[in-house]
């Protein structure tokens, strides 16, 4: 039997778009297909593995480090837990919003996995859920050298979380140049905007990708999410999960992987002009008042 | 105001002239790449005396390459204004090494029983992962606290920001305010992070804005304030230097109210917008402060310079001219009666010394300020110049300088040596960090920042050991027993 080939797989996106539910969806869907999986959080937040761990917020590497002084004090199964399908489940942890470095709480995080073994030889995916904004260096560690190789966007066809893809290719290339990460794809996570796929099919081609899976919206997610539970475990038969195990098999098959090509802020506003998300600038009224 | 060099100008030196140093400035900077060659070469001249204008370029980055002798904001903070105040403990915010590599390495000696009525110990919230990612100012309350609880009778506390908690965004100064009113004492926030500026520079400046915003004019002296009332400025008590130019104020009938920082009491420190005059040794450092004082008290400042006889008495009379004619007579006599003893030493070492030459790269005001003490030995100065000095800094060098000599501000280790390969000096005057290059090279060596582990220099009894100590080294017959090998 040929040695299994580790991947690694982090997900960015624009904050609130749906990268924690998209991501633990997906990965129940690739454990529902017999893949080990692994999830790391890279979120101050922590809710990255609450739906595989039907927990409320998990104990985070920083809240032990915290708790016991150093990391050095810290042992891996304090911070590793088991749920859903057997996936591991890892949250960095971090600050409250406006004090210390939550950047250097997702760096802090990932040497301690590394040095204690945490990337055992059975896996077959790990999953980095990162933070909205990659606002520092500590938030686009998950894609440096010997980490993720593969990124996944997920998006919408509202104007901002397209900006945000955008931006978040500009950083791709940053990293792609000076090691092997590349763009897997975009996750389309439906808002139900008008056109929707086609945009953001148009989109991926423009980034030189593909848009890997449209995610229609349906609030079956949300009942699941009520019960802290992926809809692959509440409701396997249900056409969403099916949806999911769909991504999932996609992402395990997928062979297309690229350094995008970020779009210009006029092309990108050209492309939202197409199709009729963004009227054409009016130069005269830019700083008007509505009743200057 | 700054006074001016009133001495003429000085005798030009044998074998020094602006063509030849202006040829060695060009054979140096020949070696160094285009790009660091132009940024090095405004950084390095030929003394005019007579120039209106200084001629080197100053304080700015250094070049990346180079071995530079500077320090960062948080060393001008801690070992330069804060360290030496010894009634307040100090608090390095930040990791461990800050904290121990300024530890008691500046040889500001103070008075007092160490833990109970004086601090230089070695304080900090020696940050570890958890206080990076979940912020340090819950650690610093509880420091605070501790502190207060272990040293009761401390009279305040500095917290003074190194890099990372700049990084962070670590709210010291809201952290202070809240300990300051719970613990009833100062607590000082000094925003000096390391990366801030070019040099220790900055952060002397940053602790003359901490000690403007929240320790001047918050205390009075308890006695009655008197017309001879005069601060003592920018005197650290390297060696004890302080105490050996306090008296000589006093025995000129002035009242030395509070000194800055040396040996300081910073509820005197905070009173000093109540004494008449601010006598500044150390312009560079604290020149801010009394600008200050002068601007919102009115108090009148004046530079002095307290190194070797000459250049002691002239102080005397400029000081004395500010008061009346009592004091005025007082400093006439005192002038008189240390004249023997300055003969004394004058007839003991100036023999050995007369006609050497000596080059110095120190800081803030020494390279010139030591000028007279060695020309009261006999020893030209050939090369000057500073690690972190400013254009006014240079103005009031050139004069003290023969023409021809040579300045060069934040010089490398390269070019250090390369000019005293050529220029030959008897002694060199500068940093741990040259010394043993020097010496290795077989050329006399004193380190000129903490006076070599002796001192102190300053005053009457300061200059017996100054030129005890030139003589010393210059005169050591061990160079004469070094062969070299080669």
């Amino acid at each position: 039997m040929a040695e299994k080939k580790l991947r690694q797989i982090a997900i960015y996106g624009k904050g609130g778009i749906g990268k924690s539910t998209t991501t633990q969806n997906t990965v129940a869907g690739l454990a529902a297909l017999g893949n080990k999986v692994m999830i790391i959080g890279c979120d101050p937040k922590a809710d990255s593995t609450r739906l595989i761990l039907h927990a409320k917020a998990q104990a985070t590497v920083m809240d032990k480090v915290r708790e016991l002084g150093t990391v050095e004090d810290l042992e891996l199964e304090d911070v590793l837990k088991w749920g859903y399908g057997d996936v591991k489940c890892v949250e960095s942890g971090g600050p409250e919003p406006g004090v210390g470095c939550a950047g250097r709480g997702v760096i802090t995080a990932i040497n301690f996995l590394e040095e204690e073994g945490a990337y055992t030889p059975d896996l077959d995916f790990v999953f980095y859920d990162v933070l909205g904004d990659v606002v520092c260096g500590g938030f686009a560690m998950p894609i440096r050298e010997n980490k993720a190789q593969e990124i996944y966007i997920v998006v919408s066809g509202e104007m901002m979380a397209m900006y945000a893809a955008n931006n978040i290719c500009k950083g791709i290339v940053k990293y792609a140049s000076s090691g092997s990460v590349r763009l897997g794809g975009l996750i389309c996570n439906s808002r139900n905007t008008d056109r929707e796929a086609d945009l953001i099919e148009a989109l991926a081609k423009r980034l030189g990708t593909q848009m890997i899976h449209f995610v229609p919206r349906d609030n079956q997610v949300q009942r699941a999410e009520l019960r802290r539970m992926t809809v692959i475990e509440y409701s396997p038969e249900h056409k969403q999960a099916e949806e999911y195990r769909q991504l999932a098999q996609k992402i395990a098959d997928n062979k297309m992987f690229v350094v995008p090509t970020p779009l210009e802020m006029e092309e990108l506003e050209e492309l939202l002009m197409e199709f009729g998300i963004m009227e054409a600038e009016d130069e005269t009224v830019v700083g008007l008042a509505e009743n200057a | 105001m700054y006074q001016g060099d009133d001495r003429h100008e000085r005798a030009p030196i044998p074998g020094i002239t602006k063509e030849r140093t202006e040829k060695l400035i060009a054979e140096t900077l020949a070696e160094m790449p285009e790009k660091a060659r132009n940024k090095r070469a405004p950084h390095l001249g030929a003394n005019e005396p007579t120039a209106t204008c200084c001629a080197v370029k100053s304080n700015r980055k250094v070049v990346p390459g180079v071995m530079s002798q500077r320090g960062c904001a948080y060393a001008g903070a801690k070992g330069v204004v804060w360290g030496p105040i010894r009634d307040m403990v100090h608090i390095s915010h930040g990791p461990i090494g800050c904290g121990v590599y300024s530890w008691g390495t500046r040889r500001n000696l103070m008075q007092g029983i160490p833990g109970v009525t004086s601090f230089p110990m070695d304080f900090t919230s020696d940050f570890q992962e958890k206080d990076i990612v979940y912020g340090g100012d819950k650690k610093l309350e509880k420091l605070l606290n501790e502190a207060n609880e272990l040293f009761p009778l401390a009279k305040g506390f500095s917290v003074l920001s190194e890099c990372p908690v700049g990084l962070i965004g670590d709210d010291i100064n809201a952290v202070a305010k809240k300990m300051e009113e719970q613990l009833e004492k100062l607590v000082v926030p000094c925003n000096c992070e390391g990366f801030r500026g070019v040099s220790q520079s900055l952060g002397h400046h940053i602790s003359n804005d901490s000690i403007r915003d929240h320790i001047i004019g918050k205390f009075e002296f308890p006695d009655p304030v008197g017309p001879y009332d005069v601060a003592l400025i920018g005197d650290y008590n390297i060696g004890g230097d302080v105490w050996a130019a306090k008296p000589i104020l006093e025995e000129i009938g002035l009242n030395v109210k509070s000194v800055w920082t040396g040996d300081g009491e910073v509820e005197k420190i905070g009173a000093t917008h109540q004494v008449k005059l601010n006598l500044i040794h150390c312009y560079r450092s604290m020149n801010y402060m009394c600008k200050v004082m002068e601007e919102k008290w009115g108090i009148p400042w004046l530079e002095y310079n307290f190194f070797g006889p000459t250049k002691i008495a002239e102080s005397l009379r400029a000081i004395a001219g500010r008061f009346d004619e009592s004091i005025q007579e007082k400093a006439e006599a005192v002038i008189a009666k240390y004249q023997p003893m300055m003969q004394a030493v004058l007839d003991e070492y100036k023999p050995r010394l007369n006609g050497k030459t000596a080059m110095l790269f120190v800081g803030g005001l020494r390279p010139r300020h030591t000028i007279g003490a060695y020309e009261d030995l006999g020893i030209q100065i050939t090369g000057a110049g500073y690690e972190f000095a400013h254009q006014d800094d240079y103005d009031r060098t050139s004069p003290e300088m023969a023409n021809g000599t040579l300045i060069y501000d934040d010089v490398s280790e390269f070019e250090l040596e390369k000019f005293v390969e050529e220029l030959k000096p008897d002694l060199v005057g500068s940093g741990i960090k040259e010394k043993y290059v020097f010496q290795k090279a077989g050329i006399p060596f004193r380190q000129m920042h903490s006076w070599d582990y002796s001192g102190p220099y300053h005053g009457y009894e300061g200059f017996k050991i100054f030129a005890r100590d030139i003589d010393m080294a210059i005169n050591s017959p061990t160079w004469k027993l070094v062969k070299s090998p080669f």
